[in-house]
């Protein structure tokens, strides 16, 4: 619960965080509240003076050549009635894209990024394929070289936003509530906060759902699906929409192979059956393996 | 994606996450302003259009919405969901097919190497008003 405001409806919905600070969310929500006024007020025609309420009851005093008169009436408007036999049918042909608002906002964000040179990565996948590991040893290795910039999606807590934190590198938690993706309005909020710097590699780490987040263009320059040789070879097929609206696939834990089912040809056919454009890399984040050419990928998309 | 949390609809529709559940608070905001503007309170019919490639469950949609129209100026309007078949073009013979689910190879020369052509759409198409 908001500490300022007090709000807990889970409808009040997203909320922004930085690591140590301490109240980052926006105050723009609504609140369940209405105001009822009634008034009064004065005003003044020429010489005249009256005042009246807002209900059409009004006594009002005027004069024609010398002579006064006052006449007082009261009207109020009870029940037109009026009975309409027929009906006024109109048909409006529309052709409206649903997702116009949040593409429109993404084309926004798009448009800035390229302006302040800011690649934009989208990092898809399941809960708990390694993307915030991905991160933690990318930052780590080449900060040094590259500059770095993070926003976090998740339903709630900091716990990612804290292990980025850690690689000191600027971060921003978004908790989206009850939310199941990031949208473009989201990141245009955490970009305003997050300030990222000209020439610089701004990782977005959506929330863990391989479903919601496909729909959503969020202005990135390239979208990353990952996942872990741990899941199911086939979850391109399963989850053929997020395959397709990706550009680069990682698949990670590579260093389990061993252990498991997970045949990586095959779910690299599955995949291209999806997106032949589909380029792939093959690594353990947690041992390094195969790092080395994700990491010549960022630089050479850095330039 | 459903996650329910609730132990009843009404109370679900606050707290459960679907991206279908996004859509049809899009499209009623659309149909609000569209009321405003046209200075009518009543919205007889809308006709949407999903194609089978857009990322959204038709049935998901249907269910969302009628969880979400209440109160609002979709309340009692029809509400129509036109489906729109997945349709690919061969890159290698050019040949157009049907492609529902993504990975359907092109029936003539079985090559994967293909554009989807329709099925993307997400469209509200027309309103009736009166």
């Amino acid at each position: 619960m908001c500490d300022t405001c007090g709000c807990n409806d889970p409808n009040a919905g997203v909320s922004y965080h930085k690591p140590g600070e301490e109240h980052t969310h926006e105050h723009s929500h609504e609140h369940g509240h209405e105001h009822h006024y009634s008034h009064e007020h004065e005003h003044h025609h020429g010489d005249e003076h009256h005042s009246h309420h807002h209900e059409h009851s009004y006594s009002h005093e005027h004069s024609h050549d010398g002579h006064t008169h006052n006449h007082d009436h009261n009207h109020e408007h009870t029940d037109h009635s009026y009975q309409h036999e027929h009906t006024h049918e109109k048909e409006f042909k529309i052709e409206h894209d649903i997702l116009n608002k949040n593409n429109m906002l993404a084309e926004r964000n798009r448009g800035y990024f390229e302006a302040k040179k800011i690649k934009a990565i989208n990092l898809v996948s399941s809960p708990g394929s390694g993307k915030t590991t991905l991160l933690e040893k990318t930052i780590a290795a080449q900060k040094d070289k590259l500059s770095f910039f993070v926003i976090e999606g998740d339903q709630q807590t900091m716990n990612d936003a804290d292990r980025i934190h850690a690689t000191r590198v600027p971060v921003i938690q978004i908790n989206t509530g009850s939310g199941c993706h990031l949208d473009a309005e989201m990141i245009n909020k955490a970009v305003k906060q997050l300030d990222v710097s000209d020439n610089s590699i701004l990782l977005i780490e959506n929330v863990g759902n391989l479903v919601c987040p496909a729909m959503f263009d969020l202005g990135e320059s390239h979208r990353v699906v990952v996942i872990s040789v741990t899941e199911g070879d086939d979850k391109p097929l399963k989850y053929p929409h997020m395959f397709h609206s990706s550009d680069i696939c990682i698949i990670n834990k590579t260093d389990l192979l061993p252990y498991v089912d997970f045949n990586v040809e095959k779910a690299k056919e599955y995949a291209l059956r999806i997106n032949h454009h589909l380029e792939f890399f093959e690594l353990s984040a947690k041992t390094g393996q195969g790092m080395d050419a994700w990491y010549a990928w960022l630089k050479k998309n850095m330039g | 994606m459903i996650c329910w949390q609730g132990n009843n609809y009404r109370e679900s529709v606050k707290i459960y996450s679907m991206h279908e559940l996004s859509i049809a608070t899009s499209i009623i905001e659309f149909a609000e302003e569209f009321a405003t503007e046209h200075k009518t309170e009543k919205i007889k019919r809308i006709e949407l259009e999903v194609g089978q490639l857009s990322g959204v469950v038709t049935e998901s949609l249907k269910f969302a919405l009628e969880l979400a129209v209440k109160d609002t100026v979709l309340e009692s309007t029809e509400i129509i969901i036109n489906e729109v078949t997945g349709k690919s073009i061969c890159n290698n013979c050019n040949k157009e097919f049907e492609n529902p689910d993504w990975y359907t190879p092109c029936p003539a020369c079985q090559s994967i190497d293909s554009e989807i052509v329709s099925g993307k759409e997400l469209h509200i198409k027309s309103i009736i008003t009166g």
